[in-house]
């Protein structure tokens, strides 16, 4: 029997895997030690729990556990990246590059520093959403200290070229930032291979808990540092005070540990469902998959259906399907997703896009089911179109004259 | 953010989606809204020309739940209604039987528009002056 909701919002968040929970309740209660208390074995024991974690952690991603700075998400990841490296190099220079379909937490970081006499240059994306690599070239300057360009993107999914990017930033002496929470535990990411210099990304996306993330830095070839942005005990090499979450650290090394040993198997399974759900999706006249087919996260598919609002599409089946839309049809926000127009996408198709993203406990059924519900909501929605309607009988819709709100 | 079962209840079984014929001289069409604000509302209605009456009103639209519920309503309340009542047709009408949140007040204010337009459609086909309505802000 299929039980509903069915849960296609992996990129949003991910459910917890009972083996990392089973991990983490023992950190609640009986081992509930600050793992900086150095005098007594409850903190002994807490640092190492944490010490085992940040091993497992470190493994996923190729680093030394030494690399590894707990934090309390990603967007805390971003924050002390970006503003830790505009601070520690003030003296190298002031200029950090980005792209426009970065996450909030890394363009507003940039805006913010812009205000305190950062420059940043915004590339914008190419029409399948990838980073052009001579647009990057060209950016660079001697003054230019930070590259930050995130790994896989939220919406779309496309993976950016790393390797490529990260060598165009050392060529050039500036470091290598990257936003990996899309990426880390979905995909294989090696941070020597890859060429990272920090990157930051979170448990909660990899089956483990909310609240806690990593931020990884870089201690050799070159040694990086970046400057702490909250003061206190000097926890985790000085660049994060706080006293540690150790459940959630538990729990994130344990969920880090399963994406390792998983991953080829989960991305062989799910991969498989992403792909009948986008072929079948194709089917339907006027839909649009965005974002680079090649180079694209395994469990994400962004589609467009034309002439179908999204927000009235995802009501045509939301009770039973939780998935993302990239319209927003709100007064406070008309605007829909600067990520699908920032790949080129006329409104109409931005307003008309979905998100789907699957996940490890996504099944063969819950995908079948999917498809029907969304099917038949588009053909039902184009009925009542107007849109579709003259599209049907070969006007011009871009020859309107919109009246404009 | 939860919809009203009134919003639900339109948007699961819509009243009176359909087309008239545009060029008919006793339809009047409205067409508001624009695909990059993400709602188009098309409304027609079909007027007796001897009594004034609205014998029949149809609508399409490219929306939210709340736009094509609020066009669904728009059409049912124009029904039966004299050309001269139904340009009195408030949209706060339509926010309060729908129970529409604040966010999606501008549904009920493109419905009202499409209702306007349509009428002044209708009266332009019959050589009557276009009524002018207040400008508003969406």
């Amino acid at each position: 029997m299929l039980k509903l909701p069915i849960y296609l919002d992996h990129n949003a968040t991910t459910p917890m895997d009972p083996r990392v929970l089973e991990a983490m309740i023992p950190y609640f209660t009986e081992n509930f030690g600050n793992a900086a208390s150095r005098n007594h074995s409850f903190g002994w024991h807490a640092e190492e729990a944490v010490d085992y974690a940040r091993e497992q952690v470190a493994k996923l991603i190729g680093a030394d556990a030494k690399e590894i700075i707990f934090t309390s998400g990603a967007t805390e990841g971003d924050n002390l990246a970006i503003k830790g490296v505009f601070e520690m190099y003030a003296s190298k220079g002031n200029h950090i590059i980005t792209c426009t379909t970065e996450h909030k937490a890394v363009l507003d970081t940039c805006k913010h520093l812009e205000k305190l006499g950062a420059e940043v240059t915004y590339l914008e994306v190419q029409p399948d959403g990838l980073v052009d690599l001579k647009a990057l070239e060209a950016a660079m300057r001697p003054t230019t200290i930070l590259v930050t360009i995130m790994y896989a993107n939220n919406e779309i999914g496309v993976v950016q070229p790393v390797k490529e990017i990260s060598a165009i930033a050392k060529k050039h002496g500036a470091l290598f930032f990257t936003d990996g929470v899309q990426a880390v535990g979905k995909i294989p990411v090696d941070v020597i291979a890859d060429g990272i210099d920090i990157m930051a990304f979170t448990a909660h996306k990899m089956y483990g808990p909310k609240g806690v993330g990593a931020l990884y830095v870089r201690r050799k070839n070159p040694r990086v540092k970046v400057t702490a942005q909250m003061d206190g005990g000097g926890h985790e090499r000085g660049m994060r005070s706080g006293t540690l979450n150790v459940p959630g650290i538990v729990g994130f090394g344990k969920a880090a540990e399963i994406a390792r040993t998983d991953m080829a198997a989960d991305t062989e399974r799910i991969s498989k469902l992403r792909d009948k759900l986008e072929n079948a999706l194709k089917q339907i006249d006027e839909s649009y998959v965005n974002g680079n087919p090649a180079h694209r996260l395994p469990h994400v598919s962004n589609i467009s259906f034309k002439y179908v609002e999204g927000e009235g599409l995802m009501m045509g089946f939301n009770k039973d399907i939780a998935l993302s839309s990239g319209s927003a049809c709100t007064s406070a926000s008309l605007e829909p997703s600067y990520v699908l127009k920032a790949l080129g996408l006329g409104d109409d198709l931005a307003h008309s896009s979905l998100r789907f993203g699957l996940g490890r406990y996504t099944t063969e059924e819950q995908i079948d089911f999917t498809i029907k519900a969304v099917t038949d909501t588009v053909l039902k929605l184009r009925e009542m179109s107007p849109l579709w309607e003259m599209f049907k009988e070969g006007v011009d819709i871009d020859s309107i004259q919109w009246a404009h709100h | 953010m939860a919809y009203s079962d009134k919003v639900i209840d339109h948007y699961s079984n819509p009243k009176n989606v359909g087309t008239l014929d545009k060029a008919s001289k006793s339809v009047g069409t409205g067409l508001v809204g624009a695909p990059e604000c993400g709602d188009v509302m098309r409304l027609q209605i079909q007027v007796d020309e001897a009594t004034g009456i609205i014998t029949d009103a149809k609508f399409k639209t490219f929306g939210c739940g709340s736009a094509i519920a609020s066009s669904s309503l728009a059409t049912e309340w124009l029904k039966g209604k004299s050309v001269d009542e139904a340009v009195k047709i408030d949209n706060m009408d339509l926010v309060e039987e729908l129970n529409l949140p604040p966010v999606k007040i501008h549904c009920s204010v493109l419905a009202e528009d499409a209702i306007k337009s349509a009428i002044n459609d209708y009266r332009v086909k019959n050589g009557l002056e276009e009524l002018v309505f207040e400008e508003r802000i969406h």
